[in-house]
């Protein structure tokens, strides 16, 4: 091996930019998600104003995930997405409908309710079938030689759907945390009622998905109690435990900046814990990162073009969010 | 009946690749003359500059979401659908495509937002930044997109790992391959022509009905002079690409020329003007041809040789008549493109003028879809050339699909994109016509600073309540 391990920083860079849509995507896909909710119809509209200007670079990050898996490990891409063939397909319809969503909806008239209504569907689609797919990954899929070996429905099982819930009430979390960071008014009181309730949902699902995953392998198990690993793995539940903590109490003193920080470290909580679980397999069981990482010459590449480009990325991206900058009162429509 | 995921999977993929084509070869065109707007806007502070540009600018916003969903279909697409061919070709293809999402998709979708809502938070000159910025994001992404495409047609630069799959080892090479800057500057003329026309039906439908008399004539002048210059011009680059195409895929050409029999030679080739392609006599039936055409072009003599589809295996052939009339219908709306630019410019000499004459405005209206008609036409005779191989000569198409694929499976997936681009198509365009008939502004909004972090705005919340709240929950 190189003196620089030229994989293991693609894997981070991976890591980190999954993470970033997970993040970014999810507090857009959360404010769909909550949608029906809303107490008025002018709630929603402000609640799409929000994200709208953002949600675009927002899912960019979607696809620079799926790229550059295939770029670094073309194997685990080339395993991974038929292994997930049906829920990721259900989350590219989810994303078709709620995506245009933005623009069919600002445009008005008699179908208005439509979009609506597709908005919130696609929403859910999209997270539900994200969340599909998380519970399947965790659980392994089946390889033989360098290809997917299982069938179309892995992904049909119990642990799956209660990830699938999970993330639906996380995401919600990061919406109504957002719509109090982005709202005032009756929006931002209504969105301050959920983060009480939800926050014991996100609890309640992260407790239970995690007594559980032990269970599905024996590896896992061993890992987990396994010293010293265990002091890299301790820190996951208790960061979360104590964030759920300063969430409920938010919920009390309500300072508008709190629940979406707070969620967004309940997040980096949880996929810290998944990362120091996994780690390093990119396939669990079977495959690791260097088993499936690109040639060399791929891998250079894209490193110097990641290297040169996220923070240039990250510097505009920050400026939009500044440009959007503070509440949203309803005249940003064109 | 067994369902062929194979078969499926080819199906779906050109369904969805040709539906978000539609997408980008507007937007790619359209961004450029919105930035061009905007930086004539800037300069001359002309207002009907900035009402254009802010007329486009919503027409954009809807066919750019579309470009976008349909989009994050084709990038998954690859691994589900085609896991052999993703593995083999990752080292090159993922690297080409990562690049495209780091220099364009991240540049598209964040000054899109700005240009969208941002009108009153920035100043004039971030605002034509923020549409400069986009023009060149959509020419990034066709810059990597089809110097992945072309390497799949006309592979360089790679070597054949001991597993059998493709690594790079000189990537200038790889991208800048021999098809590549044949294929990246006549899609993007392609794209420009597209949203040209598109332009020109819109000026001559308002004209029609005698609305935003001014800003359409404004428009209408301005494009037919891009028109007089591209139209000719799109047919040197398609006649420099056909001879590239000769000599990197001669099977391909073969195909698009309906040329069975090599000539010796000596011996002139004739050129085909309409027949049938018969692939099991493998000669052409009913065939009008001009006699030494098809040597002049191909090879720039009378008699030269041009290698015919004889030279090959059968199991080689593409399907001719597909590649062979897309290639007709694509040349042939060429052709007329360039009537219409010249004829548009003679106009212009005379008392009436192409916005007056009756004749002219009709058949500018009508020609909305051309642009498109030739950009798919043009892909098929690409793609449908290329086969049966996936990397031309190296890899074959039926060894790239995904090997535990069902039929069932793609049954489903085919159907429900089906479905889904059944509904948001009819309702983009409903949308897309709907901002037409609005037309351009009468008036600019005044630019305006970003409000102050938490500030209290109650002038707003009066003038948003005049908004429908209907429908919904
Ligand atoms: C507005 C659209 C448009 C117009 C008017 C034309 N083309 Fe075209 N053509 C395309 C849009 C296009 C395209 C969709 O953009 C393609 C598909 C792939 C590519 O590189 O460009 C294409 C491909 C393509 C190819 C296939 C090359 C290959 O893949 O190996 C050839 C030989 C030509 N064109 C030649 C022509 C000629 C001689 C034209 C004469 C007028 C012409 N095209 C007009
Ligand atoms: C000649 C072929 C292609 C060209 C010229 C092209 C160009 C573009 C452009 C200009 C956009 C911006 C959106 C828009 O303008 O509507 C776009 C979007 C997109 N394209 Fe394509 N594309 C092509 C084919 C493909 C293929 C084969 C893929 C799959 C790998 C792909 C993936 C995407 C994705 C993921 C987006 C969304 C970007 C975003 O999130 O902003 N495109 N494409
Ligand atoms: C945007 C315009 C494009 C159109 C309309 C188009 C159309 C098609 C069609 C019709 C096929 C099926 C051919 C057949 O099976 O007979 C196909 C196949 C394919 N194309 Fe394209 N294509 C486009 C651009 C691209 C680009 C930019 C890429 C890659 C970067 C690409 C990669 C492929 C692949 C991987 C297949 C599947 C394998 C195969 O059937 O050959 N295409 N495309």
């Amino acid at each position: 091996m190189d003196s620089l391990d030229l994989t293991l920083i693609a894997a981070g860079i991976l890591v980190l930019g999954v993470f970033m849509y997970v993040l970014l995507d999810g507090f857009d896909l959360g404010v769909g998600i909550l949608y029906p909710l809303a107490p008025s119809e002018h709630c929603r509209d402000l609640m799409m104003d929000s994200v709208a200007p953002v949600w675009d670079g927002n899912e960019t990050w979607l696809v620079l995930g799926g790229t550059a898996l295939l770029a670094a490990f073309p194997l685990a891409y080339a395993v991974l997405l038929p292994a997930f063939y049906i829920p990721l397909m259900l989350m590219l319809i989810g994303l078709i409908f709620r995506g245009v969503c933005f623009e069919f909806r600002a445009q008005g008239g008699p179908s208005k309710g439509w979009w609506t209504t597709g908005f919130f569907a696609g929403s859910l689609l999209a997270t539900i079938a994200q969340g599909l797919v998380l519970g399947t990954f965790i659980q392994g899929v089946e390889v033989t030689g360098r290809q997917f070996s299982g069938d179309a429905f892995g992904w049909f099982s119990a642990f799956s759907f209660l990830c699938a819930v999970g993330l639906v009430c996380g995401y919600s979390l990061l919406g109504a945390g957002w719509t109090i960071l982005k709202t005032e008014g009756i929006t931002r009181d209504w969105a301050w009622t959920l983060v009480a309730p939800l926050t014991i949902l996100v609890l309640v699902i992260a407790v239970v998905v995690s007594l559980w995953t032990p269970f599905l392998h024996e590896w896992i198990m061993g890992r987990w109690f396994e010293w010293p690993r265990i002091l890299f793995v301790a820190p996951a539940p208790l960061a979360g435990l104590v964030l759920a903590g300063v969430l409920l109490r938010s919920a009390r003193t309500r300072n508008d900046k709190v629940p979406f920080l707070a969620t967004l470290g309940l997040f980096l909580a949880s996929y810290y814990g998944l990362g120091v679980t996994l780690w390093p397999y990119v396939i669990p069981p079977d495959i690791t990162i260097y088993d499936a990482a690109s040639a060399p010459s791929a891998q250079i590449f894209v490193l110097v073009g990641l290297a040169v480009l996220v923070p240039v990325t990250l510097i505009y991206t920050a400026y939009s969010y500044w440009v959007f900058r503070g509440k949203v009162t309803g005249d940003a429509h064109y | 009946m067994e369902l062929d995921p194979l078969l499926l999977s080819r199906f779906q993929f050109a369904f969805v690749i040709s539906f978000h084509i539609l997408f980008p070869a507007f937007t790619i065109g359209l961004s450029i003359y919105i930035a061009l707007l905007e930086v004539l806007h800037l300069i001359t502070g002309k207002d009907v500059w900035g009402r254009l540009s802010r007329f486009w600018i919503k027409i954009f916003g809807v066919s750019f979401g579309m470009g976008v969903v349909s989009g994050i279909v084709m990038s998954y697409q690859f691994g589900m659908n085609w896991s052999r061919f993703s593995d083999v070709t990752g080292n090159v293809l993922g690297p080409l495509l990562t690049y495209e999402v780091l220099t364009a998709f991240f540049l598209e979708a964040t000054f899109l937002g700005i240009l969208l809502l941002g009108r009153n938070k920035v100043s004039q000159p971030v605002f034509t930044f923020a549409a400069v910025m986009v023009a060149l994001g959509t020419l990034a992404s066709s810059f990597w997109i089809l110097a992945a495409n072309s390497w799949m047609q006309t592979p360089t630069g790679y070597e054949i790992l001991p597993d059998g799959s493709f690594a790079v080892t000189d990537w200038w090479q790889a991208i800048f391959n021999p098809s590549f800057p044949y294929r990246l500057l006549h899609m993007v003329t392609a794209a420009m022509l597209t949203t040209g026309f598109c332009v020109m039906a819109v000026s001559a439908w308002k004209l029609r009905r005698e609305e935003s008399v001014t800003e359409s004539r404004t428009m209408m002048s301005m494009t037919l002079w891009l028109l007089l210059v591209l139209a000719p011009a799109q047919a040197v680059i398609g006649d420099l690409h056909g001879l590239n195409t000769l000599e990197h895929q001669p099977a391909k050409l073969a195909a698009m020329e309906g040329h069975f029999h090599t000539n010796p030679e000596g011996e002139p080739m004739s050129l085909s003007l309409f027949g049938w392609p018969d692939m099991e006599r493998g000669a052409m039936a009913w065939d009008v041809a001009v006699p030494y055409l098809g040597s002049i072009i191909l090879t720039h003599s009378l008699t030269g040789s041009v290698v015919g589809l004889d030279q090959f295996e059968r199991t080689d052939w593409p399907y001719v008549p597909l590649v062979y009339f897309s290639f007709r219908l694509m040349v042939g709306i060429g052709l007329f493109m360039i009537f219409m630019a010249v004829a548009g410019t003679v106009l212009r000499f005379g008392k009436r003028g192409p916005w007056g004459t009756g004749w002219y405005l009709a058949l500018s209206q009508w020609c909305l879809p051309i642009g498109f008609v030739a950009i798919l036409a043009g892909w098929v005779v690409t793609e449908a050339g290329r086969q049966p191989w996936v990397v031309y000569g190296l890899m074959r198409t039926a060894d790239g699909v995904t090997p535990t694929l069902t039929g069932g499976d793609v049954a489903f997936s085919f159907g429900l994109f089906i479905v889904a681009y059944a509904v948001i198509f009819p309702a983009g365009i409903w949308f897309i016509r709907k901002l037409v008939v609005k037309g351009p502004p009468p008036e600019l909004e005044p630019l305006g600073k970003a409000p102050v972090f938490g500030q209290k705005q109650p002038a707003a919340f009066g003038a948003d309540s005049s908004r429908p709240h209907k429908g919904g929950f």
